[in-house]
């Protein structure tokens, strides 16, 4: 049976060019194809936001999207944004403010924000809550959250 | 005491492998020839299973296996009892029925598992579950929790002739001789339902058996690996040292993920060691609602007699408490709701009845509170009402009854979830109160506030209510503090991290003792390879119990430190200093050596160690308090009902927390307001709906509702400090705190918005609709 998908796609600014099954979710591919586990995922229907990435920039939720449909386009997961030796302001600012607990829904928090952020710099307290009411957190109740976000916002600017 | 480094904010140290996506979970592990395990689950809450037809399932390309109980053989067995009944009490019934790896004849509650399928990846494994037929006859259901008991109703279980898991009496002083004395007595019946902790990481569980070294690798988003490892090995007939459990970062535990053994974690072992390849399972959030367990079920009536100047002369209270299908946590929640029911007042006579009941419902096991919050709703309920009728200032009421500093150690006279007596260590609860009311401005709000809003056709609202925590439970944790040859620390324990900050706040209790830098120390939680003894992280105890054993053997590393240092400065070890990573003579820095230097002389390739002492500098130390140490708080909100549409918004949340010495204030005020996010869920948006064939309506994170940031308010948190006296640091739990009072604080709260309705709330948790048929009923 040849009931597959030739997937070519740039993640994290590396190019992969995969064989996969049609069917296969878009974190799954991630996760077990390329062994990004950074992507976390909390649902798999599109409620809790840890599976956010960048699709071309913006964020989607990759529980809800196939492989398939990412052909030919940019993807960036957390393992993009910075690593242990040189965060990203905006995971220093989660590591300053205390803004996670466990840390499964950090990494859906941090791809919803980064380019929410580059649009909204200086961001208000009930700005912020807005923007990442669409990612569930069980553990910080949200408030190191914003904290987290202002502070980064002050590091980005 | 002044310290250096607990106490302080510190960045946590475990955060840029979070942060980076570089952190382990159960879910990340993928090992070479790995299979995948999918679950059929039953429909129904109550069925005979007639037939299971599995041979379509098998036939389809990538499935390995479909297996059912009768394939187990005898290794099919149920779950051991975790917490088996007191022993201390007499005339208790307990009846104990355990969970089952998979259903051999009737299914008890929706999800149970009727088999497993492995296959070569999880789509495959999914596809095969749809293809098993299980034929059902289906029961009449047991849901409700007072019907359930009576005559010729329906059972849960065929063996027993009842629906009652367990039955006892709790009793202190004489309550109808004080009834006999009061000048009023009220009585109110209690509705509390369920809710789900909803952990943003699903359980998960990954299998490695090593046929040629005669081993079991397991990791597993557990909050006990310990135990899980002894009970594995014990089932599997293996020897402890055979079987490696590793609960690496797990994603939120909130009570659930300590539920050994959950029937997935009997299945994955048998499987692995059956079939010799890995196997993994992650739960999806569907299992997550049908087969995690859940909590705070309860329906109570309660009778309280007080004077008429309000003090509370005594409590009757009769518990129907809800444990589900199986009752494989024996009465702790129970017994926490009764240690609770007196909250943090002197009351002389409390007579208590407790009827545990099986229901065609998921298990019941501690959820963050763990029956505590229901306890302090129902006494923080009873006194508002109370204060009502004897048209008394609740404020004046509390601090009358309070329990007051010069009566702790206070001796409540009957027995905790520990089985020993619930004592309260210490307390000092009307500064904290009062600092509550100043913080959120009561008088203001109730003098200025309340009317100039009320004036403008808005309905707000002020609630505030103190709760106790017993917390810190034994038996006992254990800690292993090492001096590795590079100077840095390597420490372990059993009480495996789901947020806490073990890394951290443990490292900060090392650095003190040995001097270095917290990012030096290097602590591994939750690995059974790295310490042999403990139990597990529950009960708001890892800061007490497992906090005080990191003391007590980093303080024995560093009596060796000093010892050996002595020897080789040539110094008396008074008069040295550990600082910077390295043993100075206090009044001579350049006389030094490095912690590195001395680990590496303590182990010695030639020569002999001295007899009566020990290679390296390490030690293993172990702490296990007679009994807990309590928590106190007060937590106050204002909030807004708006008329129409029932919704509420919080507009000023406050808490006074004592919890005596902080490790990390940081950490400490990030669980306070994950606790109050919890009990927001439970006081408005969080219940589990299931219909009268106990099926869940709301299994999904679209329907069951739990607090996003848009919901929360803004939370302030102030702290007062009356250290634990029993354990030398001080400290008292505070992990499940913030979650403990809010329903109740904001049944207050709600009542106080609607007076004009003169509502009465004795049910939780609500909701906008349930707000409106209570008003509209009201109306009528």
């Amino acid at each position: 049976m040849d009931n597959t998908f030739e997937l070519s796609v740039t993640v994290n600014g590396t190019s992969y060019h995969e064989v996969v099954d049609p069917r296969t979710l878009l974190s799954d591919f991630l996760r077990n194809d390329l062994g990004l586990t950074g992507t976390h995922v909390g649902c798999e229907h599109g409620v809790c936001g840890a599976c956010t990435v960048l699709l071309n920039g913006a964020p989607v939720r990759s529980c809800l999207i196939f492989a398939p449909q990412v052909h030919n386009q940019e993807v960036m997961t957390v393992e993009g944004l910075g690593t242990v030796d040189d965060m990203h302001p905006l995971q220093e600012a989660f590591r300053e403010a205390h803004a996670l607990q466990c840390g499964f829904c950090t990494p859906g928090f941090l791809t919803t924000l980064l380019p929410w952020l580059e649009e909204n710099p200086n961001p208000t307290e009930e700005e912020i809550r807005e923007a990442i009411s669409g990612n569930l957190c069980r553990c910080t109740g949200y408030q190191h959250i914003i904290d987290a976000v202002k502070l980064a916002a002050e590091k980005m600017n | 005491m002044t310290y250096k480094v607990i106490g302080k904010r510190v960045k946590r140290v475990e955060d840029p492998r979070l942060l980076t996506g570089g952190a382990l979970f159960v879910g990340d592990v993928n090992l070479p020839n790995m299979l995948h395990a999918a679950f059929v689950r039953s429909d129904y809450a109550h069925a005979r299973i007639k037939s299971v037809d599995v041979s379509a399932a098998k036939e389809i390309p990538g499935v390995v296996g479909v297996y059912t109980a009768e394939d187990m053989g005898d290794a099919w067995e149920p779950g051991p009892p975790l917490v088996s009944p007191p022993p201390t009490l007499e005339g208790v019934t307990f009846n104990s029925c355990r969970q089952v790896p998979l259903v051999k004849d009737k299914v008890k509650h929706a999800g149970e598992i009727i088999a497993v399928v492995v296959a070569e990846s999880r789509y495959i494994a999914e596809d095969a579950v749809e293809e098993v037929y299980v034929d059902y006859e289906p029961l009449p259901v047991v849901t409700d929790l007072e019907k359930c008991l009576e005559p010729g109703h329906t059972l849960v279980h065929d063996e027993l002739d009842t629906n009652l898991a367990a039955h006892l009496i709790q009793n202190k002083g004489d309550y109808e001789a004080a009834k006999k004395q009061a000048d009023l007595v009220i009585k109110r019946k209690f509705n509390l339902d369920r809710g789900a902790a909803a952990a943003m990481e699903n359980r998960g569980i990954v299998v490695d058996w090593d046929q040629k070294n005669q081993h079991l690798m397991v990791w597993d988003a557990t909050q006990s690996p310990i135990p899980i490892r002894n009970g594995m090995a014990a089932r599997l007939g293996l020897r402890t040292h055979q079987v490696r459990v590793v609960a690496p970062f797990v994603g939120g535990g909130f009570g659930p993920k300590i539920m050994m053994f959950y029937a997935e974690e009997m299945v994955l072992p048998w499987l692995t060691m059956k079939l010799n390849r890995p196997v993994k399972w992650i739960e999806d959030r569907k299992e997550n609602f049908y087969a995690t367990t859940q909590e705070r079920q309860q329906v109570q009536e309660v009778e309280m007699a007080l004077s008429k100047e309000g003090r509370i002369l005594g409590i009757k209270q009769k518990i129907i408490h809800d444990t589900g299908a199986f009752d494989p946590y024996g009465l702790t929640t129970p017994l926490n709701t009764q240690s609770h029911s007196m909250g943090g007042y002197d009351v002389q006579n409390y007579n208590s009845e407790c009827f545990v009941v099986f229901t065609n419902k998921i298990i019941v096991t501690p959820v963050r509170g763990a029956g505590r919050p229901q306890g302090i709703y129902v006494v923080e309920r009873m006194l508002d009402i109370a204060c009502r009728e004897l048209k008394l200032d609740s404020r004046e009421v509390r601090r009358l009854n309070f329990i007051k500093p010069d009566q702790f150690p206070y001796d409540h006279e009957i027995i905790d979830q520990a089985f020993t007596n619930l004592v309260f260590d210490s307390g000092n609860y009307q500064p904290a109160y009062d600092k509550a009311l100043e913080k959120i401005e009561y008088d203001k709000f109730i003098k200025e506030e309340q009317p100039r809003m009320r004036a403008e056709g808005k309905y707000v609202g002020i609630g505030v209510v103190p709760f106790v925590e017993t917390t810190g439970v034994g038996p006992y944790e254990g800690a292993r503090v090492a001096v590795e040859s590079s100077g840095k620390i390597s420490a372990a324990t059993g009480v495996g991290t789901q947020g806490q900050s073990h890394m951290t706040s443990f490292a900060q209790i090392i650095a003190e003792q040995l001097g270095v830098e917290v990012e030096d120390v290097s602590l591994v939680s939750g690995d059974t390879a790295e310490i042999h003894w403990g139990t597990g992280t529950f009960a708001s105890r890892g800061a007490v119990v497992a906090g005080n054993a990191v003391l007590a053997a980093a303080s024995d590393v560093r009596l060796k430190v000093l010892k050996l240092a002595s020897k080789i400065l040539e110094t008396p070890e008074e008069e040295l200093e550990l600082e910077g990573g390295m043993v100075r003579v206090a009044d001579l820095p350049d006389r030094s050596i490095s912690l590195g230097e001395l680990a590496i002389l303590a182990n010695p390739f030639r020569g002999a160690v001295e007899p009566g002492t020990e290679p390296g500098l390490e030690s293993t130390k172990y702490f296990g308090p007679a009994y807990g140490a309590t928590a106190f708080g007060v937590h106050g909100m204002i909030l807004e009902v708006d008329p129409e549409t029932m919704m509420i918004k919080i507009h000023k949340y406050i808490t006074v927390e004592d919890c005596g010495t902080m490790l990390n204030p940081l950490v400490v005020e990030g669980q306070i307001h994950g606790g109050v996010s919890m009990g927001i869920g439970n006081s408005y948006y969080e219940k589990l709906h299931y219909d009268e064939n106990g099926q869940l309506l709301n299994a999904s994170l679209a329907d069951y509702l739990i607090p996003s940031s848009a919901e929360m308010p803004p939370i302030e948190v102030y702290h007062q400090n009356t250290p634990a006296p029993n354990n030398k640091l001080g400290t008292k739990g505070v992990g499940e705190a913030g979650a403990i009072p809010v329903p109740a604080a904001f049944a207050q709260a709600l009542e106080n918005a609607l007076q004009d309705y003169g509502l009465e709330i004795t049910e939780t948790p609500l909701s906008p609709n349930r707000l409106y048929e209570l008003l509209y009923k009201q109306e009528e």
